[in-house]
């Protein structure tokens, strides 16, 4: 059952993600990426991450996407202001499929040769592993520092934004 | 231990950061390039926490979250881009945008 799962979601998001490298409508790709990080997220349940899976639905399919599908209409994208775009897609789409196949049989021949022991990790996992309380514990005890740094990230990224945004009202 | 075996989500994650770099490359809408780093930085995610699940380790989860703040400003901040972008040349198209080009 948790192979289907796994397999199902899989094939579905990298459908999808060929869907937003080959549509020529943004708002087609800003969907069909919703899609992929959906599926997304479902893998982190099968993980037993259900905390990033929460967060990875709450963040990028709600806040991250909402800015995507925001900015497209905002911008008003007329057909001839894409017409750039998306020629010739079906040679580039099979130039994606050969570099795919070669990826795949270099990662075929990588496990066949290479340490399969992270399949073979006798570690038992921890009764809470995945819910927020485990990872908090993480976060604000060995990460402490860098999840400060990220808060100054966060205000140097508003701050640039803001600036961007004001010269264009000059 | 597991039903599907930590390697399939490591080729998972590598046959989505695949598909998110050749977006990059080949798009030429700026808005689709910013889309493709996304998927390229989700199947980051997708490795880390594959790995913390083998390992029983929780630190993956951390640094998904760190990935997570850093897509997320990086969005914000190439979308102001895009939006000023547009505003003073009417156009994505990024072989037109080559003002930095020396």
């Amino acid at each position: 059952m948790e192979s289907f799962i796994f397999y199902l979601f899989a094939v579905v998001s990298i459908a999808s993600a060929l869907l937003v490298v080959s549509h020529r409508n943004p708002v087609v790709s800003a969907l069909s990426l919703v899609l992929t990080l959906f599926s997304t997220a479902v893998l982190f349940i099968l993980l037993l991450a259900h905390f990033i899976a929460v967060i990875q639905v709450l963040i990028y399919a709600g806040a991250i996407m909402v800015l995507f599908i925001f900015t497209v209409m905002f911008l008003n994208l007329r057909d001839d202001a894409l017409s750039f775009d998306a020629q010739g897609m079906k040679l580039k789409l099979a130039t994606l499929f050969v570099i795919l196949i070669i990826v795949g049989y270099f990662s075929h021949l990588g496990f066949k040769k290479g340490v399969l022991l992270l399949s073979q990790n006798k570690n038992p996992i921890p009764e809470n592993f995945g819910t927020a309380e485990a990872v908090a514990e993480v976060l604000f005890r060995d990460y402490l520092l860098p999840f400060e740094l990220t808060s100054i990230l966060i205000v140097v990224a508003i701050l640039g934004v803001v600036v961007i945004a004001k010269r264009r009202l000059n | 231990m597991m039903g599907v075996p930590i390697e399939h989500y490591l080729v998972l994650s590598a046959i989505l950061f695949v598909i998110g770099a050749y977006g990059v490359i080949i798009r030429k809408n700026l808005i689709i390039v910013l889309m493709s780093l996304e998927l390229m930085l989700n199947s980051a995610n997708i490795a880390f926490v594959a790995f913390s699940r083998a390992l029983s380790d929780m630190t993956g989860h951390v640094f998904m979250i760190m990935a997570l703040t850093v897509a997320a400003v990086e969005v914000a901040v190439g979308l102001a881009l895009v939006v000023a972008i547009y505003m003073h040349k009417e156009t994505l198209d990024i072989d037109v945008l080559k003002m930095l080009k020396g």
